[in-house]
């Protein structure tokens, strides 16, 4: 039973890898008091640009370039938000529509190539663990990126200054201004390193989870991104938790309809976003644990005065 | 706490030469100049609008002047932002504290530092900074859970850990109890003869003749005068002030009939909000013909308080009571056709529309009043009419009934809504810190009118954290503290000392 169970576990990972990525970059970009709805648009432009470097450079270069593209496609967000100071879920939503149109116009000259991925890694030692080794310490490298990312998100966020300046600028940034810090520049880098870090997720889609450019193929995964930043309250640890979930979820009903369940696959497809949600929902009622949290500027142009 | 007469050679710590800074359509700072010397507490007096913060911002980089020199232990500099004059060892407690509030004592400390990230150490170093100079603070308390005299003990710890040569301070007192202010004297003292020069901005005489060794006072952005406070009365700084003679109100007796007509039995509110206070079982009544002040700091309450009786939210229907009749389920307009009269705090963006006409704001209240209906339609010539006379007969300075509100300063805003309000002749008035950030002439005007309405037979309640305001205008004073009223007591069987204990209470803000 539990020989059958690794590989469902070991694809969860896999599948909820995009979702860490492009979470823990909005993540970060919310506690710096910006919410950037492009999450979509920019996981897609990530997506292409990762596919097309890995025709010439590899997976690396892949990842890379996404990297790039991302942090770029954010760019013009930053200068509407931050130094135009327009309303920044409208212009996230223009970001989302303009990665799904770039995308697809450049994607048109790659669409019948393929790559061919990038084999799992057995990590010596941990992956003979019995049970978790084979479900964590088997996967591709950048599977173990993302644990990284986490680790490096999360420390940085709890342990070091620049993570109190990211919360500091978050909820209050007429404080952090009287103080001597340069919030815009601040949101700029954190908008940016979530443009980067959902770039990642898009070029892990093209080039590893599945090595070929589909159309629009994040398939809404940059909205789950920004509804799992919310539910997890802004905290790294419960992102992940969200992020396997539905990463669990989504292997699960493919297994079920693979034995037949007796459901519509529609109904079925829908499963992942309702229980993540559910118990996202449910694990984020204390009203003050959201609170304490959430980052008190979040969505609020702030406009340097003085 | 001796005088600095230091010989010549020693420069100022601080001198500014002739600084200028305009506005579009003003002049905040015209030709300013004034030296502190080291160890020195030196005073900058002046009313709102005078120019003070402004002249402070000068000093902390957040503006640059437009002429003139800064001179800096002898030598001329340029503070170009904040983080330049916190080099220079400038530290600055801001009147609106610049805090986090979902990060602790110590983060929010350690933001304004540079050096090494070492939470631990800093813990540390807090923990004796604040002993030595009487400022007990938990490094590891969230700062939302701070009262806020704690809050402000954080500001000066964290100035102090700069070890800054020059510390200005910014209306500090102004949420401060009686004892928590004496406290903060002896801080402030104790740095002063360690060396440290302290700037003092005020508008409160008699804190500034207590502590202050220099003064110099402003008034509509030039230095009216520099003097030694201690050797003043009140009533000649005050004529340095603001020019003339302090303003007095006087409080005739009241001979109607006193029967209570605003009424509150055992109010309780929970909030779940924990940036926000609850209520616990707050009893009061306001009879006709008296004022009745609530003293307390904002935060514990007030404003829930405030909200429970102008009905913008309700409650159990007797648990507020008007004339005798249940009104708790009614909403904020369903009260006002009862006769309750709600001035607000904020005065742009609740007591008025920012945008709007004097005269279209006059009618945002004032709709119900008949004599603005023909045929049971709102009149606009009548509220063009009814505004003026309200501008006239409260003296509101202003383009006339077409002046959008937002054109207005702070002082004749107030008067217009406290005016507007007045005019409609309710049967209870409640009006939240009704002189707050208002000039001193006008601030007697409001004062003398919520004391004339109430001679005349309305019930009129006052919310402020200003204690002198209700001691001078208050026939009863209760205290609103952690979500608790004190019984209101007449004027004449407490004074400021007992009130700022009870202001204390549950905040251990006197400990």
């Amino acid at each position: 039973m539990i020989e059958q169970l690794i590989p469902i576990l070991a694809t969860t990972l896999a599948a909820a890898t995009p979702l860490v990525f492009a979470g823990l970059g909005e993540l970060v970009t919310e506690k710096s008091g910006v919410i950037n709805l492009g999450v979509e648009g920019m996981m897609l432009v990530g997506a292409i640009a990762g596919f097309a470097a890995a025709l010439h450079w590899g997976v690396a270069g892949g990842i890379v370039a996404g990297a790039v593209a991302g942090a770029l496609a954010a760019l013009p967000f930053c200068f509407l938000t931050l130094s135009l100071g327009t309303n920044q879920p409208a212009t996230g939503l223009a970001l989302t529509i303009f990665g799904i149109g770039l995308s697809a116009f450049i994607g048109q000259f790659y669409v019948s190539q393929s790559l061919p991925g990038l084999q799992p890694y057995a990590i010596p030692l941990l992956s003979s663990i019995p049970l978790l080794g084979p479900v964590f310490f088997e996967q591709s490298a950048v599977v173990y990126l993302s644990y990284l990312a986490f680790g490096l998100v999360a420390w940085m966020l709890a342990r070091t200054r620049w993570g109190l300046i990211l919360r500091a600028v978050g909820e209050s940034p007429e404080a952090a201004h009287a103080i001597g810090y340069h919030v815009i520049g601040i949101r700029y880098a954190a908008t940016c390193f979530g443009g980067a870090m959902a770039g990642i997720a898009g070029a892990y889609l093209s080039t590893v989870y599945t090595p070929l450019w589909v159309q629009n193929m994040t398939a809404g995964r940059g909205w789950i991104a920004v509804a799992l930043v919310v539910f997890a309250t802004w905290k790294p640890a419960r992102l992940m938790l969200g992020a396997y979930l539905f990463g669990g979820m989504t292997i699960l009903q493919l297994h079920a309809q693979g034995f037949g369940v007796d459901l519509p696959s529609q109904l079925l497809a829908a499963v992942p976003y309702v229980a993540t949600i559910l118990v996202l929902v449910l694990i984020s009622r204390d009203r003050k644990v959201l609170l304490l949290n959430l980052p008190a500027s979040l969505g609020k142009p702030y406009i340097s005065g003085g | 706490m001796s005088v600095p007469l230091s010989p010549p050679e020693i420069p100022p710590r601080l001198a500014l030469w002739h600084v200028t800074k305009r506005y579009p359509g003003v002049v905040a700072n015209d030709d300013v100049s004034l030296a502190v010397m080291p160890g020195e507490i030196h005073a900058v007096l002046g009313e709102n609008g005078a120019g003070k913060s402004t002249l402070m911002k000068i000093i902390y980089g957040a503006v640059q002047a437009d002429e003139g020199h800064l001179v800096w232990n002898g030598q001329e500099v340029r503070i170009a932002n904040p983080a330049a004059a916190r080099h220079l060892g400038i530290g600055m407690v801001f009147q609106h504290f610049q805090l986090f509030d979902t990060l602790t004592v110590v983060e929010n400390i350690a933001l304004a530092l540079e050096g090494r990230f070492d939470l631990k150490t800093l813990a540390l170093q807090v923990r004796a900074v604040s002993e030595k100079y009487g400022l007990p603070l938990d490094p590891q308390r969230l700062v939302h859970s701070l009262s806020v005299g704690e809050r402000q003990r954080v500001e000066i710890v964290r100035c102090l850990l700069q070890n800054p040569q020059l510390l200005i301070l910014d209306e500090p007192t102004s949420v401060l109890t009686p004892q928590a202010v004496r406290k903060l004297f002896d801080t402030l003292r104790q740095l002063a003869s360690e060396g440290v020069s302290i700037l003092y901005i005020s508008h409160k005489l008699d804190e500034i003749r207590e502590l202050c060794d220099r003064a110099t006072v402003m008034r509509g952005g030039k230095v009216t005068g520099e003097t030694d406070p201690r050797q003043e009365s009140a009533a000649s700084l005050a004529r340095m002030m603001i020019g003339r003679e302090l303003p007095v109100c006087s409080a005739p007796p009241y001979h109607g009939e006193r029967r209570p007509v605003l009424q509150v039995q055992g109010l309780n509110f929970r909030n779940e909000d924990p940036f926000c206070a609850s209520l616990f079982d707050v009893n009061l009544s306001v009879n006709a013909g008296e004022v009745v002040g609530i003293a307390g700091i904002s935060g514990n309450g007030q404003a829930e308080l405030l909200a429970a009786l102008s009905g913008e939210q309700v409650s159990r229907p007797d648990a507020v009571l008007i004339e005798g009749a249940p009104v708790g389920h009614l909403h904020a307009g369903q009260r006002r056709n009862r006769g309750l009269a709600f001035v607000p705090e904020e005065r742009l963006g609740r007591g008025a529309v920012p945008a709007m006409t004097l005269a279209q704001n006059y009618l945002l209240t004032a709709h119900r009043q008949p004599s603005l209906r023909r045929h049971g339609l709102i009149s606009r010539t009548r509220a063009r009419e009814f505004a003026a006379r309200c501008i006239e007969r409260f003296d509101v300075r202003c383009n006339g009934v077409l002046a959008a509100a937002r054109s207005l300063s702070g002082g004749n805003l107030q008067k217009f809504i406290v005016g507007r309000e007045v005019m409609q002749e309710p049967k209870v008035m409640i009006v939240a810190q009704p002189t707050w950030g208002v000039d001193v002439g006008a601030s007697a005007f409001l004062r003398q009118t919520l004391l004339d309405i109430a001679r005349s037979g309305v019930a009129v309640l006052v919310i402020s954290e200003e204690l002198e305001e209700l001691f001078e205008i208050c026939d009863r004073i209760g205290v609103l503290a952690g979500g608790r009223l004190s019984e209101p007591v007449p004027r004449e069987e407490t004074d400021a000392e007992q009130i700022g204990l009870l202001m204390a209470g549950t905040q251990q803000q006197a400990a």
